[in-house]
């Protein structure tokens, strides 16, 4: 065994390192795309709408990304277009919420914002993967400008108050002595024979030299406290120069330890399509789409307008409405067509008249519950103290998550993390609670990770999607079942009616969901119009 | 089915951290999920129902509404009560045992055994001026369950 890995020479990572050094990343991009490895992007612009009927007008109900997106496309097609929004704001659940912001939830508690300027919250969603390109090509187009958003963060925590004492571990110590452990096991294994009927010994080989690389062992296939496992997983003091810059490896946790911990669940997030590197944000907030495309529609949208029936005929569509702050005088807009963007969730309430097979999947639909709660503190100690530029902490804390802002870096003033964003049982039960109580519980959870909590905490604000006003739930909740049954039928134009929104996506809660439904859905409306106005 | 493998995987992480056993008392504001297993029908609508129904059970409305409990006439059926708990109505989660749910959508769900759903809607349907004298028992909802879909 040892005379193998002695062949076992230089490791893949070290020959990485070699061509970042001298040819750089666009010698490495240029042999990958002659590799066939990398392909450039296939997105060809929005919908073709070409040939509107001349007067033809289409009702958007909603001012989310959804609607916007039709409303766009369509008046730029040449429809007459009209918008309705329950709020007093463009954007929807595309949202954020910053210092002079006041919001009150569903029973009555207004928050008021008290960050500090250019500090914000997005209560809903706030990454934006790098292939979201219908996105990001209306980013582009509306002049949004992006900046990265750090997902993976080596030295953002993994925490569980049952593992380690409670102590929070780092993600780039803890994720190089899981895969340590594992590579040491397997290639231990398969130097007991246990896969010579898998493999022949050239394979053999090959595999050693993978685990050997992949899990940092040594020359006895072996992970221990070394040079090579301490530049991985870290130094208790790192190299520097001269007399005093000799560094100190650290010890890996023990392999037992690294297993009955569990926080290997939370290694693979990063690896999920929607979290792999890079992922964007908006400079100043999630929010600055909605409002940019607010901008661009200007007084096409008609807010505070709640809308209470909506009626077909063989010539058109109707939306009653009335004042959303003033309610008790209905009022009616009309049009040929309709694209319906309200939440299912609200959307099951209002008077409708289509087809059993588009209400029943209206009806099947429930909300999920999810909640975000953002802090704001005296100084960003979490970079100050620890390090951390951007990136999330995942614990099993109800809480789930402390998300670290991926802007303002070394900033001197304060600083808003997101102190919770949670899902299930554990939203649930932070609905339930009062504002006040649900920032309180958010920073009693958090100083568990961070003790600065307690001398740097200022103020929070709390958003539980269930007790949104506008939305009343998080996304649709889709099991396979149900999508099966119901999915088609909800995005099948009812007559003059289609729905578009996340909910009408596969691509649940993710504001891509949203706008790809509603071109899909205008495309398909834009079709039927043509070919009405012909016949 | 992809998505529902790549999101089992925060699923797991959320829901196995969960597991661990965190000091479980039953007074904490989020009740881990071995005390809410066994939480009684009070501490069901104070840490679940009042989210959307409002701790004094009496709604709310925004651009749409969540219904009254409060003095409700539609609880005059603890049988209606109970089957909505147990199987949702429009945006209202189910809150039946669901064993068909996978990864993420498994941890978006909370499970309510038959008994803890007698408890809530007998908790319900005598508290907020409601003052049904008759109450349900795990049985009652037992017997409420739609037929299990068969899976291959």
């Amino acid at each position: 065994m040892s005379d193998l890995s002695a062949r076992f020479s230089p490791s893949r990572r070290e020959v990485l390192r070699g061509i970042g050094l001298v040819a750089g990343g666009a010698a490495m991009y240029r042999a990958m795309t002659a590799l066939g490895v990398t392909r450039g992007s296939k997105y060809t612009g929005p919908v073709d709408l070409s040939g509107a009927p001349r007067g033809a007008s289409v009702l958007v109900l909603g001012a989310g990304l959804a609607g916007m997106t039709a409303a766009y496309e369509l008046r730029n097609a040449g429809y007459r277009v009209q918008v309705l929004e329950y709020n007093a704001r463009p954007g929807g659940r595309n949202w954020t919420l910053r210092g002079g912001d006041t919001y009150t939830e569903l029973g009555g508690e207004r928050q008021h914002c008290e960050f500090d300027k250019g500090l914000y919250l997005n209560p809903g969603p706030w990454r934006i993967p790098y292939h979201h390109e219908n996105l990001l090509h209306y980013c582009r187009e509306l002049g949004v400008a992006l900046e990265p958003f750090v997902q993976v963060n080596y030295n953002a925590y993994l925490h569980s108050p049952a593992a380690f004492g409670g102590k929070p571990q780092r993600y780039r110590s803890y994720k190089a002595d899981y895969q340590g452990m594992v590579a040491e096991q397997l290639a231990k294994v398969v130097g007991q024979g246990a896969l010579d009927k898998e493999f022949d010994k050239q394979d053999r080989e090959m595999l050693l030299e993978s685990l050997r690389e992949w899990g940092y062992l040594d020359g006895q296939l072996r992970y221990t406290r070394n040079d090579g496992t301490s530049d991985t997983r870290g130094y208790d003091k790192d190299p520097g120069g001269g007399l005093s810059g000799k560094p100190v490896w650290s010890q890996p946790l023990s392999a037992k330890d690294v297993l009955n911990s569990q926080l290997w669940h939370a290694l693979p997030i990063g690896d999920v399509y929607e979290f792999q590197t890079t992922l964007f944000q908006p400079v100043g907030g999630m929010g600055r789409i909605g409002e940019a495309f607010g901008r661009e529609l200007g007084d096409l949208i008609r807010y505070n307008a709640k809308v209470t029936r909506i009626v077909q005929d063989e010539h058109g569509v109707s939306a009653h409405y009335e004042d959303a702050a003033h309610p008790g005088v209905t009022r009616q807009v009309r049009a040929d067509w309709c694209l319906c963007t309200i939440p299912l969730s609200i959307l099951g309430q209002i008077p409708m008249n289509v087809g059993s097979a588009m209400a029943d999947a209206i009806s099947a639909v429930s909300y999920a519950a999810s909640v975000k709660i953002g802090l704001q503190f005296k100084r960003r100690f979490w970079e100050e103290d620890e390090r951390i530029y951007g990136g999330i902490t995942y614990t099993d804390l109800p809480i789930f998550t402390i998300g670290y802002p991926s802007t303002d870096f070394f900033s001197r003033g304060k600083g808003v993390l997101l102190g919770a964003y949670t899902w299930g049982a554990s939203a649930f039960q932070f609905t339930a609670m009062s504002p006040a109580e649900r920032v309180r519980e958010a920073v009693r959870q958090g100083s568990q990770i961070h003790p600065q909590y307690a001398n740097e905490f200022e103020n929070g604000i709390a958003v539980a999607w269930h007790r949104v006003p506008f939305a009343m739930g998080c996304f649709g909740e889709w099991s396979d079942e149900l999508r099966a049954k119901h999915y088609d039928n909800l995005c099948q134009i009812d007559g003059r009616i289609a729905l578009a929104g996340e909910h009408a996506s596969y691509l649940p809660a993710w504001q891509e969901g949203a706008i790809t439904s509603a071109l899909d859905a205008i495309g398909r409306l834009h079709q039927r119009a043509v070919a009405g106005a012909k016949s | 089915m992809k998505r529902t493998a790549r999101c089992g995987i925060i699923a797991a992480m959320l829901l196995a951290a969960s597991a661990h056993a965190q000091s479980p008392a039953a007074d904490e504001a989020v009740l881990p999920p071995a005390v809410l297993a066994h939480a009684s029908g009070e501490q069901i609508f104070q840490h679940i129902c009042q989210g959307c129904h409002m701790p004094d059970a009496r709604g709310a409305t925004g651009a749409g509404t969540y219904p009254a409990l409060a003095k409700d006439a539609n609880l005059e059926s603890a049988a209606f009560a109970a089957a909505t708990v147990l199987s949702g109505r429009r945006d209202m989660p189910a809150f039946g045992p669901r064993t068909d749910l996978q990864g993420f959508e498994a941890m978006l769900h909370v499970d309510l055994d038959d008994a803890q759903i007698a408890a809530v809607v007998n908790y319900i349907r005598s508290h907020f001026g409601n003052h049904y004298a008759d109450t349900l028992s795990a049985a009652d909802v037992a017997a409420l369950h739609p037929p299990t879909p068969h899976k291959p």
